[in-house]
């Protein structure tokens, strides 16, 4: 191990990223990149396109390999060599920018899947179904508004439905932490107003980070901010503090 | 109390005609063939009977292609290597029943080891003279190759075209292979002239009927099977994985041992069909390999409806009767119409035709448990 254990910011932290660097065929998408997350905290990520915020959620979900750099999760957790599914189980959710959620089964199954229980293929083929089950959909489905739709396939959802749908799998996933790509790309102003709200009351009870490009939105949430540029932090802090700042402005305006 | 759930969960309005005629056809045959004086109709023909047996195993090989294709979205271009393989299981088994009864008598080996000048039977056709032993190769040898298969291919996240290609090649190369005489299979001639199965002459109206029965109940068996796994949360993750597998995976299913269960499930069921279809063709031999018949199969399943199991089987049986029919009356025409029904089916009948069926009267309960979006492979 790199990181000395006694590290005192890195085992009270959630989530400890110390100069992470990613390269796809000599692109730089990650350049020593470092971020610290508090257990609790919500935090919103900002930056232009091709600012390293996907790769990002990528390094820390599993789905591409950092080239150097630690990853930790929870104090304790190495997640530089788990797969997708081991990080999935440790407890961190992640919610893609696109809504992706699964078209050919109901709202409810949708959500059956997603709630936390035992992932592999013998607990599934043959296990039987926990008591309280209904009991938890219904809280989520409550949650997420999706009350009504239950029996519809998700399919026919509409494209803010479908983002609540997918929010609420992350939900009855209960991870620790929640990686929400763009939330509310492609949402009404009054649905946009409305996840703002879904995502401050899970942020409650669970840490998350959201990555986002609706300035009016990260506003809405009132969180730390973090300014990527070129996979790298370029400022942290509140978002006016942010957005007074010279380099900060730079990189957005100059563009 | 369960016992009831679980047959409301196995069988669906469609699952309860597929099984309820099949079941009447295992009885009702070998009965009416037994008590109907030959000629009536009531009576069928021994070849009717050969014929439609025949088609039974193509349908739990579709069956099994369906689970895979159908539910896991995986498009296997290579399951007629499963079947092959369960058929050359219990090819060996009926060449061992042989004896000295071969043109060259001799006791202990088969007449084309005989003819290549071998001494000994190779460590390969060991056991083979008893039946439980080739029963359980003819679902281990497939088995085994589709974990192996899945354990690389899965594992290092072959997807899509890119995976149909190797199972293309997969039956390929077997076909290759066992086309060699020193892979000790018969080479090119395959393996044919069985005399008894169990102690049954093969020829034997009464062994034909048999065989006819048994590969009916292994067609309700396999779909039983598969019905307990499409329904299970197992097969709902299975579906997921269809629809979004990187979405399963960020929710921590291990997508990849999914995908090995299912595809090495759906092996040993093609295994089976092989192993009862050799019996009653009286031939195995490389040529089941042929990326074609595997080709074939898939079309099979797209006719009948692709993710319904049981409009696999439909689609099986009725693309082979119109086979049988179009080869005898129309043969250079076949090929054609093969690929035009192809073409319309893909393009008409996204489901097939049990979905048409199904979405003919829409009062019945959604029969499906969710069918394939069309943009999936």
């Amino acid at each position: 191990m790199s990181v000395a254990a006694d590290n005192p910011v890195l085992t009270s932290s959630l989530l400890y990223l110390d100069g992470v660097s990613v390269s796809f065929d000599g692109y730089k998408a990650l350049r020593e990149l470092s971020l610290v997350l508090a257990p609790g905290e919500m935090r919103a990520i900002i930056g232009p396109n091709g600012a390293g915020k996907t790769t990002m959620m990528d390094i820390i979900t599993g789905k591409t390999r950092a080239d150097s750099g630690d990853i930790y999760f929870a104090g304790s957790h190495d997640l530089s060599h788990l797969d997708e599914a081991a990080i999935a189980e440790l407890g961190v959710g992640r919610k893609f920018q696109k809504p992706t959620v699964f078209e050919s089964h109901t709202v409810d199954d949708n959500i059956l899947l997603a709630l936390k229980a035992p992932r592999s293929a013998i607990a599934t083929l043959f296990g039987r179904q926990p008591a309280n089950e209904r009991e938890r959909i219904d809280r989520i489905l409550e949650t997420t508004r999706l009350k009504d739709h239950r029996a519809r396939l998700a399919a026919d959802l509409s494209h803010g439905q479908k983002q609540w749908l997918e929010i609420g799998m992350l939900l009855a996933q209960d991870p620790k932490l929640l990686l929400v790509d763009e939330p509310v790309a492609g949402m009404t102003d009054a649905e946009t107003a409305q996840t703002a709200e879904l995502l401050r009351e899970i942020a409650r009870d669970h840490s998350v980070v959201v990555v986002e490009h609706d300035m009016a939105f990260v506003r809405d949430l009132g969180v730390k901010v973090t300014v990527l540029h070129e996979g790298s932090v370029l400022a942290e802090g509140a978002l006016d503090e942010v957005s007074a700042d010279p380099r900060v402005i730079e990189v957005y305006l100059g563009r | 109390m369960i016992g009831t759930e679980m047959t409301q969960r196995l069988l669906d309005r469609n699952g309860l005609v597929f099984v309820g005629l099949l079941l009447a056809a295992a009885i009702l045959v070998p009965l009416l063939a037994l008590v109907a004086p030959a000629g009536s109709l009531l009576h069928m023909p021994p070849y009717v009977v050969a014929l439609i047996g025949k088609y039974l195993c193509f349908a739990l090989l579709a069956l099994s292609l369906d689970l895979v294709w159908g539910y896991c979205g995986i498009l296997s271009l290579g399951h007629g290597a499963f079947f092959a393989l369960g058929g050359y299981a219990m090819g060996m088994y009926l060449m061992r029943q042989i004896g000295s009864r071969g043109v060259y008598a001799n006791p202990d080996l088969p007449d084309f080891m005989v003819f290549l000048n071998w001494k000994s039977l190779p460590l390969t056709w060991w056991g083979f003279s008893s039946f439980p032993y080739a029963a359980v190769m003819a679902l281990l040898a497939p088995g085994l190759l589709a974990f192996a298969f899945g354990w690389f291919a899965f594992r290092s996240r072959v997807t899509g075209v890119y995976l149909s290609i190797i199972t293309q090649a997969m039956t390929y190369a077997l076909q290759l292979a066992f086309f060699r005489n020193d892979m000790g299979f018969g080479g090119n001639n395959g393996l044919t002239d069985f005399k008894d199965i169990l102690g049954f002459n093969v020829q034997a109206e009464s062994t034909r009927l048999a065989l006819f029965s048994l590969s009916a109940l292994a067609l309700i068996a396999g779909y039983l099977i598969a019905r307990g796994i499409v329904t299970s949360k197992f097969g709902k993750v299975v579906i997921a994985i269809r629809d979004a597998e990187s979405r399963t995976r960020f929710l921590g299913y291990r997508v990849e041992t999914y995908k090995i269960v299912v595809f090495t499930v759906s092996a040993m069921m093609a295994g089976v069909a092989g192993a009862l279809y050799v019996p009653q063709v009286g031939i195995i031999n490389p040529g089941e390999f042929a990326p074609i018949n595997s080709i074939e199969a898939v079309i099979w399943v797209s006719v009948g409806g692709r993710g319904t199991l049981a409009g696999a089987a439909l689609g099986a049986l009725l693309v082979n009767f119109a086979k049988t029919w179009f080869t005898d009356a129309l043969p250079e025409l076949w090929l054609f119409a093969l690929g035009l029904l192809f073409i319309v089916v893909t393009v008409f009948m996204p489901k097939g035709i049990l979905g048409l069926l199904d979405s003919m009267k829409p009062l019945r309960s959604p029969p499906v448990i969710a069918s394939p979006t069309e943009a999936k492979q």
